[in-house]
């Protein structure tokens, strides 16, 4: 606990004390600034709402990757957190209950239970190691998704399958943010507003998540990722420090969900299935898991690439064999699964992951270590 | 290198990353063909995962009409005009729902027909509401799509309530049944047309003996199935689709469950009765508005569909059909495919399709929804009843 | 009580399914200590190379079962070829990277082998042929299909040839030696990579002879078929501890027997609170519940610390 504590103080002071470029971070804040404009003029809208669902994924890879990455503990059903929170927006701010809370209200209740429901599921699971964790938390995960899609009767909570609809967008007080929003000097337009508002979260999930690296606890994870009986026996409370690691994942994911849920204003269980989970798996890890650089390319990267492919394929077999030979629709798909395999063939660390766990990992390969591969019984 | 240094330089590498990447999708907004002015249509359906053969079905139901457009050779404001089909995967998920739906209102297409499903529909309909653009479905079927107030969104197609109401006026009366079994697949569709078909049975004095729940993914329905078989009810109710339909319906045969087995529009295909073989026989679905071979155009629609795409209708193209259709009809009669313009006339239509025949009520649903029943004899749907939904969706 | 019997053998029949897909999963990891996630792709393939056989000699008027046993030798080779292909290019190359990487190039198999199937077989449900006449046999007022009977069999015979087969044969030896340790295993003059390809085309043959049986069983076929039984079969795997053949088998009874008597009682056992829309919660449970007490799953050894 006195831990947690000193470790939320110094969340509170700037990481890098001295010396700072700040002429790159103006640029970089600026580039930040104008990008919504600059995407919407070049691009449309349709492109700065994929960049709003890619900030969202943001948010949540980088939860993730606390659980993932930083502790290294595989968790496959991740989305259930993202659940949670979208699921709790949507009941304190729509018809469903008569219930319209504001923003500030429900995303600390959301990032809290989101938190207890990551303890809840950390809690049974802490002796469990690799794959049998991986196989209990999709458990867990498709748990959550099943008593969202049937907690209709006999007291209607969820809607069921029906998924809740009119829920409230982010508001501040009068101001909502579905709305065009009149700043005197310009006006936002929805898309915008949000945009600004998940840039904010995620700047905020960020350097949380860069804090909490360099953390004490930071080191304890990295620890239990190494090796969890070395830890343990360099006087590591290995079951707090795992079940921080559920819980603050958890949070990350309880705020991305109740982000989604107000920038949506419906949600229903469809958008909470396995295959989610899957996919924010695929961006820690494809990006370069514990890198907070790497995840964030990772989402980014995972985001915007099918979007990619559904506006290449079609035209560019049109240009190629003067035909759509191959529905481009599957093609999509198809080369997705394809530039899984080859990232990973060709890079097995992610496309960008931390220096110096790429070097660990390239001299695993070089010594060709034969203690590396898991022993299992027959 | 400096610790800070390296951090600056690796956020500016991610930051143009993003700019590489957004930068990719840069090719919308073509410009018009000669002379002619573009109507662009936009439609979306699942075209891949587990419900994409039905998402492509509505798709050639949209394109045979785009082409039946075109060939009619159409003037709207002076202008010779040429239909261009703009045709999404929305994955039948509702976030690639409104990423479909924002991309259809940036490239300023002048109407929209779909989704399939209601969970994408709804969420996709606030955004065509936000565009004003007038979007018709032609196989949602859940009620919430058209009661949220949105001027917008239209259906030509029977809602959960009206189907609900038939096929248990169906059971109740033309079957009599006094005791029967459902089985819903916790999907929207699924479960919402359940619920209505469960209030009508029990308004109808039947009793429901059974209540079971399978998923959209099942193959195995035995354990359910003998369940039900425990309760011996006389109608068995599988609110599914085809893909689970048939293969449940085959399962309750060997299992010796000997019910009278009844489908909402998601199993009334050729596929379900593939599926189920031999049990389908004599088995019953429900399909919104009056068989094809009843309707004006009808016929024609059917054999045309069958030789252009060498494979039966398998549900909703006809009425996708009738949805791009009536746009159109609304836009010549506004003489304008301006969506602002043409978009009171949609309200206004009169139109006879090869479905039923489209005329709105206040709210964008079909004023007189029909619901028909079919049999399966000797291996395909024959037309047994038409049953007017009589009610009015209560809100 | 015929009820109960009928829900026994629908769990049964299910759980001999389950088995055979999950021999394949326990087999790779126990070697490699890898999650094949492609398999239940694999079982996919075969079942539609299975349809799209029989179905293409169905007109020759050659007897059913002949047709199955046709089809199956043509489906298992494609099977092999595929997870040959599958060890070679998306695995093998990854044997000392991250632990996590071969599990993400496996679920990029699996995307791939999905929409390739798409692309082959179309998006619609295929309609399997019956590979056995519609025989009924009844138990005790329950009834249980010859294909049914044969289903079960089969599982039980596989599993009986392969735990002989890992038990008493060289092979078997050399895949023991493997999974104990491989590099030492190698200076013993085992060819590890070819033994690890072998354990790899072992259980695309009986994916193959798994998908054949779904396919019948349950009468339809699809692309997006392998991934929900790959999942459960894995979850059965896991269940019974995984690596170990004997427990695959038990796993896999066991998960089929969990959801069959889940669906058919859990409304009687809540009160009716729950209904069988928490058929697939109550799988779930029961693993966490095994785990938590057993982490190496009912039949594997205590896992290590480390492993």
């Amino acid at each position: 606990m006195k831990m947690t504590a000193r470790f939320f103080a110094r969340l509170t002071r700037h990481p890098n004390d001295n010396r700072v470029h700040w002429l790159a971070w103006a640029l970089l804040g600026l580039l930040l600034a104008s990008l919504p404009w600059l995407v919407a003029a070049g691009f449309g809208n349709t492109w700065l709402r994929i960049l709003n669902f890619a900030l969202l994924y943001v948010m949540l890879a980088l939860g993730l990757n606390i659980v993932v990455g930083f502790a290294g503990l595989l968790d496959m059903g991740y989305i259930a957190f993202y659940a949670v929170g979208a699921y709790l927006w949507a009941l304190l701010a729509s018809p469903q209950f008569g219930l319209h809370w504001p923003l500030w209200a429900i995303l600390p209740i959301g990032a809290g239970v989101a938190g207890l429901f990551g303890v809840m599921l950390g809690a049974p699971t802490l002796k469990l190691r690799g794959d049998y964790l991986a196989i209990v938390t999709l458990g867990f995960g498709e748990i959550i998704r099943i008593f969202l899609n049937n907690l209709n009767a006999p007291v209607n909570i969820t809607n069921g399958p029906q998924g809740i609809s009119a829920i409230d967008a982010v508001h501040f007080g009068n101001v909502s943010l579905a709305r065009p929003l009149d700043l005197g000097f310009i006006t936002l337009p929805p898309l915008v507003s949000y945009y600004y508002l998940f840039l904010v979260a995620a700047l905020l999930i960020i350097g949380i998540a860069i804090r909490l690296e360099r953390s004490r606890v930071g080191r304890a994870w990295a620890a239990i990722r190494e090796d969890e009986v070395a830890a343990k026996a360099c006087g590591i409370n290995t079951r707090n420090v795992k079940l921080l690691a559920f819980a603050m994942g958890a949070t990350f994911g309880g705020v991305a969900g109740g982000l989604f849920a107000g920038f949506q204003q419906f949600v229903s269980p469809e958008s909470f299935g396995l295959l989610e989970s899957v996919m924010v798996l695929c961006m820690v890890v494809l990006g370069g898991m514990g890198h907070i650089p790497g995840v964030i390319f990772g989402a980014l990267l995972l985001t915007v690439l099918p979007e990619f492919f559904r506006q290449i394929a079609g035209p560019v077999q049109q240009s190629l064999f003067g035909s759509v030979l191959v529905d481009p629709e599957s093609l999509r798909m198809l080369l997705f699964g394809l530039a899984l395999v080859l990232v990973m063939r060709y890079r097995p660390s992610g496309l960008w992951p931390s220096p110096q766990r790429r070097r660990e990992i390239e001299d695993v390969q070089r010594a060709d270590a034969p203690q590396d591969v898991p022993v299992s019984p027959m | 290198m400096t610790l800070h240094k390296r951090h600056t330089l690796s956020a500016i590498a991610l930051l143009l990353a993003t700019l590489g990447l957004t930068a990719c999708g840069n090719k919308d907004n073509a410009p018009a063909a000669t002379g002619e002015v573009t109507i662009k249509i936009g439609h979306a359906a699942p075209l891949t995962g587990p419900q994409a053969h039905l998402g492509k079905d509505n798709e050639n139901g949209a394109v045979m009409a785009i082409d039946e457009l075109n060939s009619r050779g159409l003037s709207i404001g002076g202008n010779k005009v040429k239909f261009v089909l703009i045709s999404e995967d929305d994955q039948a998920d509702p976030k690639a729902g409104t990423t479909v739906a924002q991309k259809f209102v940036d490239q300023k297409v002048n109407g929209v027909v779909g989704h399939l499903n209601s969970g994408t529909t709804i969420p996709a309909s606030r955004i065509y509401s936000e565009g004003g653009i007038p979007q018709i479905s032609g196989s949602a079927t859940n009620p919430t799509y058209t009661q949220q107030g949105f001027k917008t969104a239209f259906r030509v197609f029977a809602n959960d309530v009206h189907q609900g109401q038939a096929l248990a006026q169906f059971a109740t009366k033309t079957l009599k049944a006094k005791t029967i079994a459902i089985v819903d697949d916790r999907t929207a569709y699924g479960q919402g047309l359940a619920d209505e078909f469960k209030k009508a049975v029990e308004a109808g004095g039947a009793k429901i003996v059974a209540q079971e729940f399978t998923t959209d993914k099942a193959t195995d329905f035995k354990a359910i199935l003998t369940k039900i078989k425990a309760t011996n009810p006389d109608v068995l109710f599988f609110s599914s689709m085809d893909a689970q339909g048939g293969p449940a319906l085959k399962q309750a045969r060997e299992l010796g469950l000997k019910a009278t087995f009844l489908i909402g529009d998601g199993g009334c295909t050729p596929e379900f009765i593939k599926l189920a073989g031999n049990a389908a026989d004599g088995q019953y679905c429900s399909l919104p508005g009056v068989p094809l071979e009843k309707m004006p155009g009808g016929t024609v629609f059917k054999d045309k569909y069958q030789k252009r795409y060498n494979q039966q209708i398998q549900l909703y193209a006809p009425y996708v059909y009738d949805a791009v259709m009536v746009m159109a009809d609304s836009m010549q009669r506004a003489n304008s495919a301006e969506p602002a313009k043409y978009l009171p006339e949609v309200g206004k239509s009169q139109y006879q399709g090869v479905t039923a025949k489209v005329v709105f009520d206040a709210n964008g649903d079909l004023a007189t929804p029909a619901v028909s029943i079919y049999q399966d004899k000797g291996g395909s749907w024959s037309y047994v009843e038409t049953v007017e939904a009589s009610a009015k969706v209560a809100k | 009580m015929d009820i109960f019997l009928q829900q026994i053998i629908n769990g049964v029949v299910l759980g001999s399914i389950y088995a055979l897909v999950a021999l394949g999963y326990t087999m790779v990891y126990g070697i490699l200590g890898l999650i094949n996630f492609a398999h239940g792709e694999v079982v996919m393939i075969g079942a539609l190379v299975s349809y799209s056989v029989m179905t293409a000699l169905l007109p020759s008027g050659m007897p059913p079962v002949l047709l199955a046993l046709i089809s199956v030798l043509v489906a298992a080779p494609v099977c092999m070829a595929l997870a040959w292909g599958i060890e070679r290019y998306a695995y093998r190359p990854l044997r000392h990277a991250p632990k996590l990487a071969p599990l993400i190039s496996a679920i990029g198999v699996s995307i791939l082998l999905q929409n390739l199937a798409m692309m082959i077989w179309g998006r619609s449900y295929h309609a399997f042929p019956d590979i056995l006449p519609a025989i009924h046999f009844d138990i005790g007022g329950a009834q249980i299909t010859l294909l049914q009977t044969v289903t079960i069999g089969l599982a039980a015979l596989t599993m009986a040839i392969l735990s002989w087969m890992i038990q008493r044969t060289t092979l078997g030896q050399a895949m023991r030696a493997t999974a104990e340790n491989p590099a030492i295993a190698e200076l013993m003059g085992i060819p590890v990579n070819r033994i690890i390809t072998l354990t790899f085309i072992i259980g695309a043959a009986l994916a193959a002879l798994a998908g054949l049986m779904v396919g019948a069983n349950y009468s339809v076929a699809h692309y997006y078929m392998g991934f929900m039984l790959g999942l459960k079969a894995f979850t059965a795997a896991v269940l019974g501890g995984i690596g170990n053949i004997t427990g695959a088998m038990l796993g896999g009874l066991l998960l089929g027997l969990i959801e069959s008597l889940g669906a058919g009682y859990i409304e009687d056992l809540t009160g009716g609170f729950l209904g069988s829309n928490y058929q697939d919660i109550f799988a779930f449970l029961v693993l966490i519940g095994v785990l938590v007490f057993r982490p190496g799953g009912l039949m594997g050894e205590r896992v290590s610390e480390r492993a």
